[in-house]
């Protein structure tokens, strides 16, 4: 059966398609990723919490979904809008169809629209706020719900994807994350390794599994969790996670890490990255349509090598704004925005954007070693 | 940002090139052969334009004629001889580069590379290898070190082994099994790499490879034929930033050489875990082959259950796939391989698509593309046409769609076999009554070969499930379900009656996905411009994206389209686009008199519609003219426009002309593009017989044709108003008839007589042309050209034997005409033009012949009103006497056969062919003269006259230049080689020289036919060339060679007084011919044929003669030039010229 469904944009664009996940209506943020292999990452990347992903490549669902692929317990996302969802799924690690894993989860999301002339709208007007429906196709009614959407700026919305109760992790990195298998781990018992403490602001989990792989041992703590709540942990390194949205009104975050800083090394990604920055005084920005992709090339200045990474960001560190103890370590190579930092008088150091990859390139997992290392401690 | 930023973040380099080098040679892939095509002039031509934006000295040595790269403004000096590491060593002598980038000629020029690195001429003249260097290329090249290197990295690769003879060949294959893969060593295109699946055949197989291989060395491997096969496209700078280009999935899963297999990108069934593991194993490959710079491309099998990985090989060097690749992404792979070479790093150059971002970034794409090859069984009825690891397919063709489903349909049109999609195009044999059983079906689905795709369909009309289909052919499950997809689509429609009850939906889901317009015609019985009409009127209309590198993330600047059904367009109005033009013509300095000065009658815009994929009889030389027409436009201030569908070519390079558009050439596509760039003129006589086969559609729908009319195309092609003309001009030709019907062909031939030729009309190439000499013959190829004229009538003509033919390039304004090319042929008439050796000037005919050609040429071209190119063939034969003249054809024909020999007095002139167009010579002539001809004839066609531009003489050579034909009888063993009227050449080079025999020395070296300077040299003629054999033969003797005779000729040698040592004929047993060829005792072969085919004792020699690498020559004419070609190298060396050097003296 098919079953219509509409996206609306704010700026009265309405696209007409067909829906290949559940029945209801989401509003969010409409953006776009230009990874063409992925999906099951994406959908389950709670970063993407209040937003309506497109994705640019047109055949989605090709090789089904499968649980081992998840960055997450479940898609976080508020809609999903591809050209094709594919019929059939062909892939031995495949487990269930992509249409059926969207319903399961209610996710709603509509194929066969235009996406190209829809990446270009957003690319020239910047992210806009939208309504994805298969149970009003009003247009008016849908335009005027995606004017009335909250859009990202000033929300929280890493209340609404943390985990509520403290960890441990264990899980490593999956078989698939190095071409030779790594040689046995180390005979030390999860006592001797360093002890990272990860506050997770909506974690994507290929993060920790990284933290295992380096060889450390972690513990996952909600991401309001206060600095005397990270500390009675004895931790060896604290990590600052991935997560959703705006970071500016995410204060307790923002005091914590303050609190934090020269105790003991920090290591922060994306929205970590710019909780770092917060706290040392920097000031954030949204993009006008953000980074999303897997093919974001990044340079690293301190060796000038160019780093193909995995990227999800709507918001950037300020660079006029940033304070003269956060030296810039790495930048867009497309845009020139600041893509890591360093801070000069305190272990501590961030990227904006996925070393953990998944979706994406392996080019940076380096910066695991780097945390590995400033924590001072050998493994063993 | 932008990339000069960038630049600012390297505080090192102030100067990021190198400034140590000035001088760089590169080394061109020689003649189109099978597996080496047009992508390599795309290439290296990308390649000097980068080399020279950047102030090095550029010097190029290639011996195809028909490429943009020997254009002498591609490079600073160019060099068209024979690719020979001593030919090669003669030019560094002479123009001392200081570096060599050898990875831009394929296999060719990375051979060449390495002989001259082991003869050690790189290192006498302080050559530097850059790019890749020679214990580079050998560690990707040599079967054990590769496998070396990829246990280091501990990447899996197929169990394999090198062997070097026989006995060792059989122990190793008790150890893996059979099927096994046979490939011998350092050859290219996987030439004589194949599957055995029994004793008898991998006997036969290693013995065949052993000899192939230059090294003696034959890789046996385990058979993983069915795994999933992909190909990553890689590049690397000298700071080791690597980057992954493109993915690309084989929808033939591995067994099937990739060049032989449907492609399509991006990858469509690995999961980013997979994918990410693979391009790990990419970047480990490069690192640890240690290519410094540049792209390179390797190739995997997946197992399809397990996920295993195994590494299958890796081409240091640009491809034909990273042309695909760049033309998939529109990531200039050769351009950025080049300047990657002289030391840039990856993200210190820009990415000329966004110009905001820079080239150091992996292409996303936000479309489908399928790339389906063409293959040239039709022309090689006894080659076996099954599919395996080696490379026989002819060409490719390109196409971009939304979806896989759009795209592969696209692409099955732009073939342009016939078919207007997946079947129900009124082509194909679903619903007739040679509807296939399932019986051929299912043969046809397992052994793969060029029909399969079709066969696929045939099994889902039939009902087979696709997991019956997947087990038959291994094609992963999900193209197989897009397949039915379209499949079910087609029953839909089929299902509703008629326009009125077809649902607009139902329409649109059609169109997007890739249905033509034909198709629905057919399967609405309607016609294919009412379909058009309808869906325009519906709102169902074709829409235009680019091809922009980046899924849209960023703006694209250069106009590279696709068309796709979606909502919204993306070609800026003729008026915008006149506006942004307006600031480059005025920096241009018109020609005087050019329409720039004429506004009133100057074309805003012209579009020119390319070739299509490569075939034989109509190749590169048609892409080299479609780009000259768009850089004459661009001369003149014109918008340039190309239509094309090969990705091999330099037309589809996106900065060739001002607008791209990468679709099929179909009427349907054609007028869709049309609609949106509104053309003021529209180019058809340039891209050979794929636009002109679309002219009169064009011109019926409005289009505007330019140059000369379709009517006097027509006129051309139309016989009683061609006759008309030639009576009109008191011009002869050879009797002829036109047969729609079998009969019809009898009571033809009964009036011409014997011997005939007959050949169907409005087709390219000699495609079922042959010459009958008996009933039983004429009735056999005209039911053969029946079938390939598709309704339209079969030609008979009385066939000259005897004749010179001569082939004539011409450029009319529709007043004044200019002949640049007068080429006699130097096999007899009978051979086709495309396969004939050939020289510039005529070197027999007499000058007041060619003084009557030229004046007949310039009488035709007037008469025909052309405007633009035309060729004329002509025969030239001498006759007996003027009475003659007053009688009868037939009677003076019947005379002068009889007295062939004896009472030769007088040439006579005979028209044989006028084509209104651009022909397969144009380059070579342009070439061999200096003329740019077509750009010339494109700019009379943009309204230009000949005076206008200053052109008023016909130029004169100061040298000799022969053009030869390379054939691809290595790729088909066992298949005769005797050359006839339907063309099977796939390429072409060139030899220059003062001299004639010189000039034919070197196209013969070019072409690959090294002629022996000792040896033994077999001699067998049919009885009409013994006079002359026997003074070849003497000539022979008195250099010094020995010579092998059958008895017959033996005998006949013995009586004029040269000593020949007799040989038996195969039938008499051993010791015959073959064994000495087995045994290398042979050095050139003369076999002239009494009769063809490879069933024949003389087709066995000559297949053998071809697969043991030893020259042969066919006919009289070759020979008598190649003997003459082996006085003069006895005389003299060859010599290297940079065409820089001889034009100058042209224009002095």
């Amino acid at each position: 059966m098919v079953q219509p469904a509409k996206l609306a944009l704010e700026d009265g664009t309405v696209y007409i398609g067909t829906s290949i996940g559940a029945d209801g209506e989401v509003d969010g943020e409409v953006c776009f990723n230009t990874s063409m292999t992925g999906y099951q990452e994406i959908l389950t990347d709670p970063s993407y919490r209040g937003q309506i992903v497109t994705m640019t490549y047109p055949q989605i669902g090709n090789y089904g979904v499968n649980e081992a692929d998840s960055e997450s317990g479940h898609p976080h996302l508020a809609g999903f809008v591809v050209r094709e969802h594919s019929r059939i799924e062909s892939n031995f690690r495949s487990e269930s169809s992509l249409a059926e894993y969207l319903k399961k989860w209610g996710v709603v999301a509509i194929e066969s629209i235009d996406t190209r002339a829809l990446v270009r709208r957003i690319r020239s007007q910047g992210a806009m706020r939208g309504v994805l429906s298969t149970t009003d196709l009003n247009d008016a009614s849908l335009v005027a719900k995606a004017q009335a959407s909250p859009g990202l700026v000033g929300r929280d919305l890493v209340r609404e994807v943390m985990p509520s109760q403290p960890t441990d992790w264990s899980e490593s990195v999956s078989d698939w994350t190095h071409l030779n298998a790594k040689s046995a781990g180390s005979s030390s018992t999860p006592n001797d390794l360093p002890h990272v403490v990860a506050l997770d602001y909506g974690m994507k989990w290929n993060i920790p599994r990284h933290l295992v792989d380096q060889g450390c041992r972690v513990t996952v703590l909600p991401g309001t969790s206060t600095a005397a709540e990270v500390l009675a942990l004895n931790p060896d390194g604290v990590f600052l996670s991935n997560g959703p949205g705006d970071p500016e009104p995410l204060d307790y975050a923002i005091g914590t890490i303050q609190d934090l800083l020269g105790k003991q090394p920090i290591f922060g990604i994306c929205l970590g990255h710019q909780l770092l920055s917060l706290a040392c005084g920097a000031k954030t920005f949204k993009m006008k349509f953000g980074h999303r992709g897997a093919n974001q090339p990044v340079h690293h200045l301190g060796n000038g090598s160019v780093e193909i990474t995995s990227q999800n960001h709507g918001f950037a560190v300020d660079e006029a704004s940033l304070p003269s103890d956060l030296e810039v370590t790495h930048r867009s190579l497309n845009d020139g925005t600041i893509e890591g930092v360093r801070h000069l008088g305190v272990a501590a150091f961030s990227v904006q954007y996925h070393p953990e990859a998944s979706a994406g390139p392996h080019d940076s997992h380096y910066l695991f070693q780097q945390f590995f290392d400033s924590m001072g401690v050998t493994a063993g | 940002m932008n990339c000069i930023a960038a630049k600012a973040f390297n505080h090192d380099r102030a100067v990021p090139r190198r400034d140590d080098i000035h001088r760089i040679l590169i080394i061109g892939s020689g003649p189109i052969v099978i597996g080496q095509a047009c992508e390599f002039d795309y290439s290296g031509t990308q390649a000097c334009k980068a080399l020279r934006e950047e102030g090095y000295e550029v010097i190029l040595v290639n011996s195809n004629p028909a490429t943009i790269m020997t254009d002498p403004s591609t490079a600073d000096r160019t060099y068209i001889e024979p690719l020979t590491w001593e030919m090669v060593a003669k030019v560094i002598e002479a123009e001392r580069p200081d570096a060599l980038l050898p990875t831009l000629g394929g296999q060719t020029a990375l051979n060449l590379a390495i002989a001259l690195e082991k003869h050690g001429v790189l290192e006498k003249h302080g050559v530097e290898m850059i790019g890749a260097n020679a214990d580079v290329i050998d560690k990707a090249e040599s079967r054990e070190r590769f496998k070396q290197a990829m246990a280091k990295i501990g990447l899996e690769v197929c169990r394999g082994k090198t062997i070097q003879n026989i006995d060792d060949a059989r122990e190793w294959v008790k150890d893996i099994g059979l099927p096994a893969v046979v490939r011998p060593s350092f050859t290219m295109g996987g030439s004589g790499s194949a599957i055995a699946y029994n004793r008898q055949e991998y006997d036969e197989l290693v013995r065949r490879g052993l000899d192939q291989s230059p090294t003696n060395e034959v890789l046996i491997e385990q058979s993983i034929i069915g795994w999933k096969e992909f190909e990553m496209e890689v590049m690397r700078d000298v700071d080791d930033n690597v980057v992954i280009i493109c993915a690309i999935e084989n929808f033939d899963p591995m067994g099937v050489h990739t060049g032989d297999s449907i492609t399509v990108a991006p990858a469509q069934t690995l999961s980013d875990k997979e994918y990410q593991r693979m391009r790990d194993a990419s970047l480990a490959v490069i690192r640890e082959i240690g290519v410094e710079t540049g792209g390179s491309n390797i190739q995997f099998a997946i197992h399809p259950q397990t996920g295993q990985m195994i590494v299958i090989e890796m081409n240091p060097r640009v491809s034909r796939s990273s042309a695909l690749a760049s033309k998939a992404t529109g990531f200039p792979i050769a351009k950025i391989a080049a300047k990657l070479a002289v030391g840039y790093l990856l993200h210190e150059l820009p990415n000329d698509i966004t110009r905001k971002t820079t080239a150091c970034f992996e292409p996303t794409i936000d479309y489908v593309v399928t790339k389906i090859p063409r293959f040239a069984f039709e022309k090689f009825p006894e080659a076996d046409d099954t599919l395996t690891t080696q490379m026989k397919s002819v060409g490719e063709t390109m196409a971009i769609g939304s979806t896989f489903k759009e795209s592969f349909q696209k692409a099955l049109r732009g073939l342009e076999v016939g078919s207007f999609g997946f079947g129900c195009d009124g082509t194909d044999l679903w619903g007739t009554d040679r509807q296939p059983t399932e019986e051929e079906i299912k043969e046809k689905l397992s052994r793969p070969g060029p029909q399969r795709v079709w066969y696929l369909r045939y099994a889902l009309k039939s009902g087979m499930t696709p997991a019956r289909i997947y087990e038959l052919t291994n094609i992963d499950p999900w193209f197989l379900d897009n397949l039915a997809e379209i499949v079910e689509t087609e029953e839909r429609i089929r299902s509703v009656g008629g326009w009125d009850d077809l649902s607009p939906d139902l329409l649109r889901t059609a169109k997007r996905q890739g249905f033509s317009d034909r198709q629905l015609a057919i399967m609405l019985s309607s016609t294919q411009i009412e379909v058009r009409q309808r869906r325009i009127d519906l709102g169902i209309v074709a829409t235009f994206k680019s091809v922009d590198t980046c899924a849209a993330e960023f703006e694209a600047y250069t106009p590279y389209y696709y068309s796709t059904y979606e909502t919204e367009d993306e070609i800026p109005s003729k008026q915008i686009r006149a506006e942004s033009r307006e600031s480059r013509a005025r920096i241009l300095d018109p020609l005087p008199g050019s329409p720039l000065s004429k506004p009133e009658s100057r074309p805003l815009t012209v579009m020119i519609l390319g070739g299509g994929p490569n075939r034989i009889g109509q190749g590169i030389e048609f892409d080299y003219c479609c780009c000259h027409a768009s850089f004459a436009m661009r001369e003149l201030g014109i918008e340039s426009v190309m239509v094309n569908s090969n990705p091999e070519t330099v037309s589809t390079d996106y900065d060739t002309s001002d607008l791209l558009f990468f679709e099929p050439l179909t009427v349907e596509d054609v007028l869709n593009i049309c609609d949106r760039v509104e053309p003021d003129g529209v180019i058809v006589q340039f891209g050979g017989q794929t636009p002109l086969n679309l002219a009169r559609a064009l011109k019926s729908a409005g289009v505007p044709i330019i140059g000369t009319s379709v009517e006097a195309i027509e006129a051309a092609e139309d016989r009683e108003k061609f006759q008309q003309l030639l009576e009109r001009l008191d011009l002869k030709q050879p009797a002829n008839g036109i047969a729609r019907t079998m009969d019809q062909a009898r009571r033809v031939a009964t009036k011409i007589g014997y011997p005939l030729l007959v050949r169907p009309s409005f087709v390219l190439g000699g495609r079922a042309m042959e010459i009958c000499y008996d009933q039983q013959q004429l009735e056999k190829f005209t039911a053969e050209a029946f079938v390939v004229a598709q309704g339209q009538p079969v030609l008979l003509d009385r066939f000259l034997e005897g004749a010179t033919e001569v082939d004539v390039d011409a450029i009319c304004d529709g007043r004044d005409v200019i002949v640049p090319g007068i080429m006699e042929h130097i096999e007899e008439a009978g051979i086709h033009s495309g396969d004939s050796a050939c020289a510039i000037p005529p070197y027999s005919l007499p000058g007041p012949v060619v003084k009557e050609i030229r004046e007949a040429t310039a009488a035709l071209a007037r008469e025909l009103k052309v405007v633009g190119l035309m060729n004329v063939q002509f025969a030239v034969r001498w006759e007996e006497s003027d009475e003659l003249l007053g009688a009868s054809i037939e009677a003076r024909e019947s005379e002068i056969n009889s007295n062939l020999e004896s009472r030769i007095s007088r040439p006579v002139l005979y028209v044989i062919e006028v084509n209104p167009r651009a022909s397969r010579t144009v380059p070579f002539v342009a070439k061999a003269t200096g003329m740019p001809v077509a750009k010339i004839a494109a700019k009379v066609m943009a309204g230009v006259s000949l005076a206008e531009q200053g052109i008023t003489e016909d130029p004169v050579p100061s040298h000799v230049s022969v053009k030869e034909s390379v054939l691809p009888f290595i790729k088909f063993a066992g298949v005769d080689i005797v050359l006839g009227p339907e063309m099977r050449s796939t390429g072409e080079v060139m030899g220059i020289s003062p001299r004639f025999s010189m000039a034919f020395a070197k196209s013969q070296l070019a072409a690959g036919t090294v002629l022996p300077i000792e040896g033994n040299v077999f001699v067998s003629v049919a009885d009409r060339g013994k006079p002359q054999a026997i003074d070849l033969a003497r000539r022979l003797h008195e250099m010094g060679y020995s010579l092998l005779a059958t008895e017959g000729t033996a005998r006949v040698l013995s009586d004029a007084g040269i000593p020949s040592q007799p040989v038996k004929k195969i039938r008499e047993g051993h010791p015959n011919l073959l064994d000495y060829l087995a045994n290398d005792d042979v050095a050139l072969v003369m076999n002239t044929p009494r009769g063809k085919g490879a069933r024949t004792d003389e087709g066995k020699i000559r297949a053998a003669a071809v697969q043991a690498g030893v020259p042969c020559l066919t006919t009289i004419e070759a020979a008598t030039a190649a003997i003459a070609a082996l006085e003069a190298l006895r005389e003299e060396e060859m010599q290297v010229e940079a065409l820089q050097d001889r034009f100058e003296t042209v224009s002095r």
